[in-house]
Protein backbone atom coordinates (compact mmCIF):
# COMPACT_ATOMS: atom_id res chain seq x y z
CA UNK A 1 0.00 0.00 0.00
CA UNK A 2 1.32 3.11 -1.37
CA UNK A 3 0.19 5.59 1.35
CA UNK A 4 0.67 3.23 4.47
CA UNK A 5 4.38 3.32 3.08
CA UNK A 6 4.67 7.06 2.90
CA UNK A 7 3.27 7.51 6.33
CA UNK A 8 6.49 8.42 9.11
CA UNK A 9 8.91 6.23 9.84
CA UNK A 10 9.29 6.51 13.34
CA UNK A 11 11.93 3.89 13.91
CA UNK A 12 14.49 6.66 11.57
CA UNK A 13 12.83 9.58 13.07
CA UNK A 14 12.90 10.72 9.56
CA UNK A 15 10.31 12.07 8.00
CA UNK A 16 8.71 10.39 4.44
CA UNK A 17 10.56 11.05 1.30
CA UNK A 18 8.47 13.13 -1.61
CA UNK A 19 10.62 13.41 -5.16
CA UNK A 20 9.89 16.73 -6.79
CA UNK A 21 9.83 17.52 -10.16
CA UNK A 22 9.90 21.30 -11.98
CA UNK A 23 8.44 22.76 -14.70
CA UNK A 24 10.72 25.76 -16.01
CA UNK A 25 7.91 27.18 -18.53
CA UNK A 26 4.41 26.54 -19.62
CA UNK A 27 4.41 23.44 -21.77
CA UNK A 28 7.48 22.13 -20.84
CA UNK A 29 7.69 19.07 -19.10
CA UNK A 30 8.13 18.51 -15.66
CA UNK A 31 11.87 17.42 -14.89
CA UNK A 32 12.84 15.82 -11.93
CA UNK A 33 14.82 18.20 -9.74
CA UNK A 34 15.86 16.07 -6.34
CA UNK A 35 14.10 15.13 -3.63
CA UNK A 36 12.47 16.39 -0.41
CA UNK A 37 11.77 15.11 3.58
CA UNK A 38 8.39 16.60 4.97
CA UNK A 39 5.59 15.13 7.22
CA UNK A 40 2.57 15.71 4.13
CA UNK A 41 1.70 17.19 1.08
CA UNK A 42 1.52 21.09 2.03
CA UNK A 43 4.93 20.87 3.53
CA UNK A 44 6.61 18.73 1.00
CA UNK A 45 5.41 21.11 -1.57
CA UNK A 46 7.05 24.20 0.60
CA UNK A 47 9.90 22.70 1.34
CA UNK A 48 10.55 21.67 -2.50
CA UNK A 49 9.32 25.26 -3.15
CA UNK A 50 12.17 26.13 -0.86
CA UNK A 51 15.16 23.60 -1.73
CA UNK A 52 14.65 24.19 -5.50
CA UNK A 53 12.32 26.90 -6.87
CA UNK A 54 13.72 29.96 -5.12
CA UNK A 55 16.47 30.48 -7.47
CA UNK A 56 15.85 28.82 -11.14
CA UNK A 57 13.23 29.31 -13.37
CA UNK A 58 10.23 27.42 -12.14
CA UNK A 59 6.68 27.89 -12.96
CA UNK A 60 5.13 24.86 -11.45
CA UNK A 61 6.16 22.14 -9.02
CA UNK A 62 4.83 18.29 -8.26
CA UNK A 63 5.92 16.38 -5.28
CA UNK A 64 5.05 12.89 -5.29
CA UNK A 65 5.70 10.36 -2.52
CA UNK A 66 8.70 8.49 -3.25
CA UNK A 67 7.55 5.45 -2.32
CA UNK A 68 4.64 5.70 -5.02
CA UNK A 69 7.44 5.63 -7.66
CA UNK A 70 8.00 2.26 -9.34
CA UNK A 71 11.48 1.46 -10.39
CA UNK A 72 13.36 -0.85 -12.57
CA UNK A 73 15.71 -3.26 -10.70
CA UNK A 74 19.15 -2.30 -10.78
CA UNK A 75 20.07 -6.25 -11.58
CA UNK A 76 17.81 -6.35 -14.25
CA UNK A 77 20.28 -3.93 -16.47
CA UNK A 78 21.13 -6.43 -18.68
CA UNK A 79 17.79 -8.09 -19.71
CA UNK A 80 15.49 -4.85 -19.46
CA UNK A 81 18.21 -2.05 -20.90
CA UNK A 82 20.25 -4.26 -23.35
CA UNK A 83 21.27 -2.01 -26.18
CA UNK A 84 21.18 -5.16 -28.57
CA UNK A 85 23.96 -3.97 -30.63
CA UNK A 86 23.65 -6.47 -32.67
CA UNK A 87 20.82 -5.96 -34.24
CA UNK A 88 21.64 -2.65 -35.90
CA UNK A 89 18.44 -3.01 -37.83
CA UNK A 90 16.65 -1.46 -34.54
CA UNK A 91 19.08 1.89 -34.68
CA UNK A 92 17.66 4.48 -37.30
CA UNK A 93 21.22 4.76 -38.85
CA UNK A 94 21.08 1.30 -40.09
CA UNK A 95 18.52 2.79 -43.14
CA UNK A 96 20.34 4.67 -46.08
CA UNK A 97 18.29 7.76 -46.73
CA UNK A 98 17.15 7.13 -50.73
CA UNK A 99 17.85 9.73 -53.31
CA UNK A 100 15.38 12.71 -53.88
CA UNK A 101 14.50 12.41 -49.72
CA UNK A 102 15.16 15.69 -47.96
CA UNK A 103 17.86 15.26 -45.47
CA UNK A 104 16.89 17.64 -42.11
CA UNK B 1 10.98 65.04 13.25
CA UNK B 2 10.25 64.00 9.17
CA UNK B 3 7.36 61.54 9.37
CA UNK B 4 8.30 59.59 6.42
CA UNK B 5 11.65 58.84 7.59
CA UNK B 6 10.43 57.75 10.76
CA UNK B 7 7.89 55.02 9.07
CA UNK B 8 10.15 53.87 6.74
CA UNK B 9 12.50 53.26 9.83
CA UNK B 10 9.86 51.45 11.46
CA UNK B 11 9.43 49.29 8.16
CA UNK B 12 12.80 48.58 7.60
CA UNK B 13 14.00 47.89 11.12
CA UNK B 14 11.23 45.38 12.05
CA UNK B 15 12.24 43.53 9.32
CA UNK B 16 16.45 43.97 9.29
CA UNK B 17 15.71 42.41 13.38
CA UNK B 18 13.23 39.83 12.84
CA UNK B 19 15.47 38.83 9.74
CA UNK B 20 18.52 38.86 11.81
CA UNK B 21 16.53 36.68 14.79
CA UNK B 22 15.65 34.10 11.83
CA UNK B 23 19.09 33.91 10.89
CA UNK B 24 20.35 32.77 13.83
CA UNK B 25 18.17 29.37 13.05
CA UNK B 26 20.80 29.10 10.01
CA UNK B 27 22.43 25.56 10.35
CA UNK B 28 20.38 24.92 13.73
CA UNK B 29 17.04 23.75 11.90
CA UNK B 30 15.23 21.04 12.86
CA UNK B 31 15.75 19.60 9.84
CA UNK B 32 17.59 20.52 6.34
CA UNK B 33 14.41 21.77 4.39
CA UNK B 34 12.80 23.37 7.68
CA UNK B 35 16.28 25.52 8.02
CA UNK B 36 16.40 26.30 4.48
CA UNK B 37 13.04 27.72 4.63
CA UNK B 38 14.04 30.00 7.75
CA UNK B 39 17.35 31.29 6.04
CA UNK B 40 15.09 32.31 3.03
CA UNK B 41 12.77 33.79 4.84
CA UNK B 42 15.66 35.53 6.73
CA UNK B 43 17.08 36.73 3.44
CA UNK B 44 14.04 38.03 2.24
CA UNK B 45 13.24 40.20 5.63
CA UNK B 46 16.82 41.66 5.22
CA UNK B 47 16.16 42.43 1.33
CA UNK B 48 13.19 44.00 2.45
CA UNK B 49 14.79 45.92 5.19
CA UNK B 50 17.24 46.71 2.64
CA UNK B 51 15.22 48.57 0.28
CA UNK B 52 13.04 50.22 2.97
CA UNK B 53 15.96 51.90 4.72
CA UNK B 54 17.57 52.59 1.68
CA UNK B 55 14.67 54.70 0.73
CA UNK B 56 14.73 56.18 4.52
CA UNK B 57 18.52 57.30 3.78
CA UNK B 58 17.29 59.03 0.83
CA UNK B 59 14.19 60.74 2.18
CA UNK B 60 16.54 61.93 5.20
CA UNK B 61 19.00 63.51 2.45
CA UNK B 62 21.96 63.18 5.01
CA UNK B 63 23.41 61.20 3.10
CA UNK B 64 23.21 57.91 4.76
CA UNK B 65 22.37 54.45 3.45
CA UNK B 66 20.74 51.50 4.01
CA UNK B 67 24.31 50.44 5.90
CA UNK B 68 24.80 53.15 7.69
CA UNK B 69 21.17 52.67 8.94
CA UNK B 70 21.76 49.09 9.89
CA UNK B 71 25.13 49.29 11.03
CA UNK B 72 25.84 52.84 12.81
CA UNK B 73 22.49 53.19 15.11
CA UNK B 74 22.45 52.18 18.48
CA UNK B 75 19.75 50.80 20.39
CA UNK B 76 17.89 53.68 21.05
CA UNK B 77 17.51 54.56 17.55
CA UNK B 78 15.76 51.47 16.19
CA UNK B 79 12.12 51.57 15.60
CA UNK B 80 10.77 48.28 15.68
CA UNK B 81 8.59 46.20 17.61
CA UNK B 82 9.78 44.69 20.22
CA UNK B 83 7.91 41.12 19.10
CA UNK B 84 10.25 40.75 16.41
CA UNK B 85 13.92 41.42 18.52
CA UNK B 86 12.63 38.77 21.33
CA UNK B 87 14.95 35.20 21.62
CA UNK B 88 13.99 32.83 19.21
CA UNK B 89 13.67 30.43 22.23
CA UNK B 90 12.13 26.99 20.80
CA UNK B 91 11.30 25.98 17.14
CA UNK B 92 7.47 26.76 18.40
CA UNK B 93 8.09 30.01 19.72
CA UNK B 94 10.09 31.19 16.73
CA UNK B 95 7.42 30.20 14.69
CA UNK B 96 4.13 31.62 16.56
CA UNK B 97 6.17 34.76 16.62
CA UNK B 98 7.01 34.71 12.57
CA UNK B 99 2.90 34.10 12.02
CA UNK B 100 1.85 36.69 14.08
CA UNK B 101 3.80 39.19 12.84
CA UNK B 102 3.67 37.59 9.02
CA UNK B 103 -0.17 37.87 9.29
CA UNK B 104 0.21 41.60 10.40
CA UNK B 105 2.93 42.46 7.88
CA UNK B 106 0.99 40.83 4.70
CA UNK B 107 -2.23 42.65 5.54
CA UNK B 108 -0.17 46.37 5.71
CA UNK B 109 2.14 45.21 2.53
CA UNK B 110 -1.20 45.13 0.62
CA UNK B 111 -2.23 48.22 1.67
CA UNK B 112 0.60 50.27 0.92
CA UNK B 113 1.16 49.25 -2.29
CA UNK B 114 -1.61 52.02 -2.41
CA UNK B 115 0.67 54.15 -0.80
CA UNK B 116 1.11 57.80 -2.53
CA UNK B 117 4.94 57.81 -2.51
CA UNK B 118 5.46 55.39 -5.45
CA UNK B 119 8.86 54.14 -4.95
CA UNK B 120 7.81 53.24 -1.46
CA UNK B 121 4.17 51.53 -3.40
CA UNK B 122 6.93 49.90 -5.67
CA UNK B 123 8.68 48.01 -2.77
CA UNK B 124 5.72 47.01 -0.92
CA UNK B 125 4.23 45.53 -4.22
CA UNK B 126 7.51 43.15 -4.16
CA UNK B 127 8.14 42.37 -0.67
CA UNK B 128 4.06 41.25 -0.39
CA UNK B 129 4.20 38.41 -2.48
CA UNK B 130 6.89 37.59 -0.42
CA UNK B 131 5.42 38.21 2.78
CA UNK B 132 2.41 36.25 1.39
CA UNK B 133 4.77 32.67 1.20
CA UNK B 134 5.83 33.92 4.50
CA UNK B 135 2.32 33.62 6.78
CA UNK B 136 1.19 30.64 4.22
CA UNK B 137 4.55 28.91 5.78
CA UNK B 138 4.75 29.96 9.15
CA UNK B 139 0.30 29.61 9.29
CA UNK B 140 0.94 25.79 7.96
CA UNK B 141 3.43 25.51 10.87
CA UNK B 142 1.49 26.90 13.73
CA UNK B 143 -1.43 24.62 12.53
CA UNK B 144 0.67 21.65 12.23
CA UNK B 145 2.48 22.58 16.30
CA UNK B 146 -0.97 23.04 17.59
CA UNK B 147 -2.99 20.28 16.08
CA UNK B 148 -0.01 17.89 16.27
CA UNK B 149 1.42 15.97 19.75
CA UNK B 150 0.67 16.93 23.13
CA UNK B 151 4.58 17.95 23.58
CA UNK B 152 4.29 20.59 20.57
CA UNK B 153 0.73 21.74 21.42
CA UNK B 154 2.11 22.65 24.76
CA UNK B 155 5.09 24.75 23.62
CA UNK B 156 2.84 26.34 20.51
CA UNK B 157 0.52 27.51 23.35
CA UNK B 158 3.09 28.83 25.69
CA UNK B 159 4.65 30.68 22.92
CA UNK B 160 1.66 32.26 22.63
CA UNK B 161 0.71 33.53 25.83
CA UNK B 162 4.18 34.33 25.96
CA UNK B 163 4.23 36.86 22.77
CA UNK B 164 0.46 37.57 22.59
CA UNK B 165 1.15 41.14 25.38
CA UNK B 166 3.51 41.60 22.31
CA UNK B 167 1.50 42.25 19.46
CA UNK B 168 -0.27 45.27 20.69
CA UNK B 169 2.43 47.13 19.66
CA UNK B 170 1.82 46.64 16.04
CA UNK B 171 -1.77 47.68 15.68
CA UNK B 172 -1.28 50.64 18.06
CA UNK B 173 -1.41 54.20 16.63
CA UNK B 174 1.05 56.81 18.05
CA UNK B 175 1.37 60.77 16.12
CA UNK B 176 4.06 58.87 13.48
CA UNK B 177 1.22 56.24 12.95
CA UNK B 178 -1.38 59.46 12.71
CA UNK B 179 0.57 61.54 10.85
CA UNK B 180 1.31 58.94 8.09
CA UNK B 181 -2.20 57.75 7.76
CA UNK B 182 -4.03 59.09 4.85
CA UNK B 183 -0.51 61.65 3.91
CA UNK B 184 1.65 58.44 3.36
CA UNK B 185 0.39 55.02 4.68
CA UNK B 186 -2.65 53.51 6.01
CA UNK B 187 -3.10 53.34 9.55
CA UNK B 188 -1.73 50.81 11.61
CA UNK B 189 -5.17 50.66 13.83
CA UNK B 190 -7.32 49.94 10.55
CA UNK B 191 -5.30 46.58 10.15
CA UNK B 192 -6.83 45.27 13.75
CA UNK B 193 -9.58 43.68 12.58
CA UNK B 194 -8.35 41.90 9.48
CA UNK B 195 -5.25 40.99 11.67
CA UNK B 196 -7.34 39.69 14.04
CA UNK B 197 -9.74 37.83 11.53
CA UNK B 198 -6.35 35.55 10.56
CA UNK B 199 -5.11 34.95 13.29
CA UNK B 200 -7.92 33.63 14.95
CA UNK B 201 -8.85 31.54 12.30
CA UNK B 202 -5.56 29.90 12.50
CA UNK B 203 -5.29 29.64 16.06
CA UNK B 204 -9.00 28.20 16.35
CA UNK B 205 -7.32 25.52 13.12
CA UNK B 206 -4.67 24.77 15.52
CA UNK B 207 -6.83 24.16 18.27
CA UNK B 208 -5.13 26.63 20.22
CA UNK B 209 -6.63 28.94 23.07
CA UNK B 210 -6.09 32.94 21.78
CA UNK B 211 -5.11 35.00 24.96
CA UNK B 212 -7.65 37.53 26.67
CA UNK B 213 -6.07 40.84 26.02
CA UNK B 214 -4.61 42.39 28.52
CA UNK B 215 -1.30 44.20 29.06
CA UNK B 216 0.15 45.13 26.32
CA UNK B 217 3.96 46.07 25.71
CA UNK B 218 4.95 49.46 24.15
CA UNK B 219 8.15 51.68 23.57
CA UNK B 220 9.97 49.94 20.88
CA UNK B 221 8.92 52.32 17.92
CA UNK B 222 10.21 55.09 20.11
CA UNK B 223 13.33 53.46 20.80
CA UNK B 224 12.67 51.78 24.53
CA UNK B 225 13.61 48.59 23.74
CA UNK B 226 13.97 45.22 25.66
CA UNK B 227 17.42 43.98 26.84
CA UNK B 228 17.72 41.84 24.26
CA UNK B 229 18.13 43.89 21.28
CA UNK B 230 21.37 45.67 22.20
CA UNK B 231 22.87 41.92 22.52
CA UNK B 232 21.37 41.19 18.83
CA UNK B 233 22.91 43.91 17.46
CA UNK B 234 26.37 43.84 19.06
CA UNK B 235 26.61 40.77 17.33
CA UNK B 236 25.03 41.82 13.61
CA UNK B 237 27.12 45.20 14.16
CA UNK B 238 30.37 44.46 15.13
CA UNK B 239 32.01 43.96 11.70
CA UNK B 240 30.83 47.20 10.19
CA UNK B 241 31.82 48.70 13.12
CA UNK B 242 35.52 47.10 13.43
CA UNK B 243 36.23 47.61 9.51
CA UNK B 244 34.15 50.69 8.43
CA UNK B 245 33.78 50.77 4.44
CA UNK B 246 34.49 46.58 4.50
CA UNK B 247 34.35 44.99 1.00
CA UNK B 248 34.37 41.68 0.20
Amino acid sequence: MAAAANEPDHASDQWPLWEVFTQAKDGAPHEHAGSVHAPDPELALQNARDVYARRGQVVSLWVVPSSAIIASSPGEQGPFFDPADDKPYRHPQFYRTPRGVRVY
Amino acid sequence: MDVLFEYLLRLGDDRLVLGHRLSEWCGHGPVLEEDIALANVALDLIGQASRFLGLAGRVEGKGRDEDALAYFRDVIDYRNVKLVELPNGDFGRTIVRQFLFDAWSVLLLERLQQATHAELAGIAAKACKEARYHVRHSGEWVLRLGDGTEESHRRAQTALDELWPYTGEMLAADEVDRAAAGAVAPGVAALEPAWREVVSDVVRRATLTLPADGFMHSGGRQGRHTEHLGHLLDEMQILARSHPGATW
